[in-house]
């Protein structure tokens, strides 16, 4: 008897297997439940993007005079808008462009931010000087009237609206990375690179620029939220998509008018844009408690 | 007389703090032969660092600058060198290798990619060279199964092997100069003999001259064919290490001498040297080891020394040695 329980006592000695970071990071975030299931209705929210027009029950752009402003049913589970389209098909195809634009729009401003943000803690000085000060300004504008401002000067139409939202990302994300950079840059292989004559370009990139990955992921998770809202919000205002485009926004702007009467044609769009922007916080969360090294050891 | 590597003439440098310009190197005098290896000793804070930084020309975009003085390599003043000369310069006839071998190898990026960087960036070889040669560089410095290694990341490796790839890493493009930072002071006893050895082994393999900055003496004593000892920003002897150790002339160098415990000796405390090194923002007038010094004189309080020749190629800063202004009494 004590032999065996001496073997399994052994067992439980062997040390735990190292992971790779990839491996250990999968294993922690898979332990974020919330944020778990919250990454698994974004993959759907993706796979639904690809795959979305081409399982739409209906043609999204069809108007159906027959059945307007219909309510939920068995015909159309979501109901019908006011030129009888079903909501359903619509929502469908409208989540491509949903992320699409709102994916887009923060990976150009994280691009242009990121590469304006190592710059900034790098050279610092004058350079410094300039890009954090042009960023204070832009920060003093709200968001979405900075959004506003710059789809007045481009006209509207999606397009102006990635823009618009990703020049109002710029400064966040600049200022982010300068903030990693400023750390980063202080490490020994930084100062190392340097003694054997890296140019600067290769010392931003590939020394300090991997420094700054893990907070990036987390910011452009958040991110993502907010410019579904913003993108939503500029196509309800009639800014963004044009109304037949099967935009969420431009559904929510459709619907208003039957806020009264037919109050699902708003509803829906609406409850779709709440729990895709949901998601990408709760993912965001997840991934900061999964990534940031202050928490990552509790 | 050898042939002059690297002359530091009357270097002096200044970081600006709330707009106050605070001078922290005042003056420095050194030179380097070919194939000479050079202990530069001193306490911290003393300027051993800034000065090799000096060299390197490191500290351009912080808030400090080189105010004064020249460094000439080769006959050549680098101190006037725009940033890309002195870059081309850095890694491939200056080389550093740094404190921490623990956190001067960037833990995201293999091995092998990080050898290549100087390689490739120095040596104008295509990849699969670069490879070959940063294998071979592997191999001279005692590491096994260089292949693999080439593939690992930093974290993979001890301590001493990481210092080996420093070394590997600075001395990829033969360096003329190589500029050792405390290169063993985070390694344990019989790691830095082995790599003392090999940095001894590889100087005199490849005819180069290294500035070693320790605060070790015993590490001086192993290495150096010649010793400058700073204190405060300022050389205040420079000698041969016979001679150093022999009859150290300077009081501040007898005082650092003087608490390296003897194996043999029956003491309960260590000798120190009393006091603190002075606040750079706040020196004192006349000698700068004035204060802590047990051999003050009047004049020491009033005038700074200057550098004194004495026998044997020596220079020593040191009042006691000026005949016509201090008194002699050794």
């Amino acid at each position: 008897m004590e032999f065996t329980s001496t073997v399994t006592e052994k067992k439980q000695v062997v040390p735990k297997k190292k992971y790779s970071p990839v491996r250990e990071f999968w294993v922690n975030f898979k332990h974020q439940k919330t944020a778990f299931f919250a990454s698994m209705f974004i993959l759907l929210l993706i796979i639904i993007a690809i795959i979305g027009p081409s399982i739409a029950p209906y043609d999204p752009y069809k108007p159906d005079y027959d059945a307007t402003l219909q309510g939920p049913s068995s015909e159309h589970i979501l109901g019908t808008d006011e030129y009888g389209r079903d909501i359903f098909s619509r929502i469908l195809v409208g989540t491509r462009i949903t992320l699409s634009v709102s994916t887009s729009s923060v990976l150009l401003g994280a691009i242009v931010g990121t590469v304006l943000g190592i710059m900034s803690g790098y050279f610092g000085g004058w350079l410094d000087r300039i890009i954090m000060r042009s960023s204070d300004v832009m920060f003093a504008f709200p968001d979405l009237l900075l959004a506003i401002a710059i789809v007045a000067v481009l006209g509207p139409g999606l397009n102006n609206v990635i823009i618009a939202v990703s020049v109002f990302s710029v400064p966040s994300f600049a200022r982010l990375v300068r903030g990693s950079t400023l750390e980063a840059k202080e490490n020994t292989f930084v100062e190392a690179a340097k003694s054997m004559g890296a140019p600067h370009k290769r010392i931003m990139f590939k020394h300090i620029f991997p420094e700054t990955v893990s907070s990036l992921i987390v910011f452009v998770t958040m991110r993502i939220g907010t410019a579904i809202i913003a993108a939503s919000s500029l196509s309800f205002l009639g800014l963004g998509a044009s109304p037949e485009t099967p935009d969420w926004g431009a559904m929510l702007s459709m619907g208003r008018d039957y806020l009264g009467t037919a109050s699902h044609v708003v509803m829906m769009p609406g409850i779709a844009i709440f729990l895709t922007v949901l998601a990408f916080n709760l993912v965001g969360d997840g991934l900061r408690d999964v990534l940031d090294p202050k928490t990552k050891n509790e | 007389m050898s042939e002059k590597l690297l002359q530091v003439e009357q270097l002096q440098t200044e970081f600006t703090k709330d707009k106050q310009k605070i001078r922290i190197l005042h003056g420095v005098n050194f030179h380097i032969n070919k194939g000479e290896v050079i202990g530069l000793v001193g306490e911290s804070g003393c300027g051993k660092s800034l000065t090799s930084l000096s060299i390197m020309g490191l500290f351009k975009g912080t808030s400090g600058e080189i105010t004064g003085g020249h460094i000439r390599f080769n006959g050549q003043d680098i101190t006037s060198l725009n940033v890309n000369e002195m870059r081309k310069m850095r890694g491939k006839q200056i080389a550093m290798i740094f404190q921490e071998p623990m956190t001067s190898l960037n833990p995201v990026m293999k091995i092998g990619e990080q050898l290549m960087e100087p390689i490739r960036i120095h040596l104008n070889l295509n990849k699969k060279q670069a490879k070959e040669h940063a294998i071979s560089m592997l191999k001279k410095v005692g590491i096994a199964r260089p292949d693999e290694v080439i593939n690992e990341y930093p974290h993979q490796l001890s301590g001493g092997m990481r210092q080996r790839v420093m070394i590997a890493m600075a001395m990829s493009c033969n360096p003329n100069l190589l500029i050792a930072d405390e290169p063993t002071t985070a390694l344990d006893v019989t790691i830095q003999a082995q790599i003392l050895e090999l940095m001894k082994q590889l100087q005199q393999q490849e005819d180069m001259s290294i500035l070693l900055i320790t605060h070790d003496l015993g590490i001086v004593a192993e290495m150096c064919d010649r010793v400058v000892v700073m204190y405060a920003g300022r050389v205040v002897e420079e000698a041969n290490v016979f001679d150093l150790f022999e009859e150290p002339k300077h009081p501040y160098t007898r005082g650092l001498i003087g608490s390296v415990p003897k194996i043999g000796d029956k003491r309960d405390k260590l000798d120190s040297i009393k006091g603190n090194v002075p606040d750079p923002s706040d020196m004192p007038i006349g000698c700068k080891f004035a204060p802590r010094c047990t051999q003050v004189m009047p004049i020491c309080l009033e005038a700074e020394p200057t550098s004194i020749m004495l026998e044997n190629d020596r220079l020593c800063s040191c009042w006691l040695y000026d005949h016509e202004r201090g008194e002699m009494h050794v």
